[in-house]
């Protein structure tokens, strides 16, 4: 078909669309309903008296933070990454924070001298820790990608990527005030597991969840 | 493009008429081969449409339109580069084929075209506009969607049930005779 024949169709089937809002706004937005939800959440049932001695410590302290920041940073860049006109380099937005909390993590487990389970926690809480992220997370996501769909990116991989680790850091942070003990080697394994398994099924199924305008949909 | 979120068909057609040439310019720099420079230029067009609400008034224009030009000639690149791996190029220029002799006997037998457009004409209006679009003129699934208004699930369909129901009446035409 002639280019000027598509070009009459697509006139001719124009509709009005509502301009979405900036993508930092939009992600603004998103971390202000799920930081509402996830602040009422520990508030009922963390039990402040295990966890605040716990906060106090720096090693601790630092480590929620860099999940936090995590989860604030991957939000932005995959709110960014969905509109044509922004740089691919935002994708790396959320690195630094990551690799701080991995850090903060591992030496979490090499405080603990590396053992395989924790005095202060009982045999079989990683299990509980995979299933809480899977949980929390899985909801989240498609929470997420339905804000994300609207934008309908012309790379939905890398929005894919950085908006699943946003809801696994999201849930590795609320995890926090769920788990007054040091992580372990496997703690640590599960959660890592945890995050790229989400991580592997939202860049997996990226394509019918963010309606991607890539080659092969159009 | 602000007028054209709003709805404005005319300022619409206006702009992607205007924009057009910058598109090819854009892409010929990446591919030098017409045909395929054509396709990515559609493409871009077809994505401008489907994303023109990512595009931010206050922000400049160009830099939004190149991006998605850029996106969609990589596109096109790789599956040009896709073909290429899986076809071999000749130093016949000519269209060979190598098919049984007798495999159009049946439609020569009826005298074509004027016979064939008699029962083309005698398919359901979705079917033959979908074997016109897509068989006859050669238009891709994604040209033919957008020329007929039909999705391309539905073009699948009634392309298929086209063929089935025009086989039939030949097969009808030529027990008459």
């Amino acid at each position: 078909m002639k280019t000027d024949q598509i070009i009459d169709n697509l006139a001719a089937e124009l509709a009005p669309v509502r301009v979405l809002r900036p993508p930092v706004m939009r992600a603004l937005l998103w971390l202000a309903v799920v930081g509402a939800v996830g602040a009422a959440l520990i508030f009922r049932f963390t039990q402040w008296g295990a966890i605040l001695p716990r906060l106090q410590t720096p090693r601790v302290a630092f480590e929620t933070a860099a999940t936090a920041l995590t989860a604030i940073t991957a939000t932005i860049a995959a709110f960014e990454l969905s509109i044509p006109d922004r740089s691919r380099h935002w994708a790396w937005l959320p690195v630094p924070t990551l690799l701080l909390w991995l850090a903060a993590s591992g030496l979490g487990c090499l405080s603990n001298g590396l053992g395989m389970h924790n005095a202060d926690g009982p045999v079989g809480e990683s299990a509980h820790c995979f299933v809480f992220i899977m949980a929390v997370s899985v909801p989240l996501a498609v929470g997420l990608f339905w804000m994300l769909r609207r934008a309908r990116p012309l790379e939905a991989l890398p929005v894919a990527a950085v908006g699943t680790l946003g809801v696994a850091a999201t849930a590795a942070f609320v995890l926090q005030f769920f788990h007054p003990f040091d992580v372990t080697v496997i703690d640590l394994a599960l959660h890592v597991a945890a995050i790229g398994l989400v991580v592997l099924i939202g860049t997996t199924l990226r394509r019918p969840l963010l309606d991607a305008s890539d080659g092969r949909q159009t | 493009m602000r007028a054209a979120q709003d709805g404005d068909r005319a300022a619409y057609s206006r702009l992607l008429r205007e924009i057009t040439p910058f598109i090819r310019s854009m892409l010929r720099r990446h591919c030098s081969h017409t045909q395929d420079i054509e396709e990515m230029v559609q493409d871009t067009l077809l994505t401008l449409h489907r994303v023109r609400q990512t595009y931010d008034p206050k922000r400049p224009f160009s830099p939004w339109l190149a991006s998605i030009a850029a996106r969609r000639g990589i596109d096109g690149l790789r599956r040009r580069s896709r073909v290429a791996r899986h076809e071999i190029s000749t130093e016949i220029d000519a269209y060979e084929t190598f098919a049984d002799p007798a495999a159009n006997s049946d439609i020569e037998a009826l005298g074509v075209p004027e016979e064939v457009e008699q029962l083309l004409q005698r398919l359901p209006p979705r079917q033959r506009q979908a074997l016109e679009a897509m068989k006859l003129q050669d238009m891709s699934l994604k040209e033919a969607s957008a020329a007929s208004g039909q999705s391309v699930g539905a073009l699948k369909v009634n392309s298929h049930r086209a063929i089935k129901a025009l086989r039939a009446l030949i097969r009808e035409t030529m027990q008459r005779r």
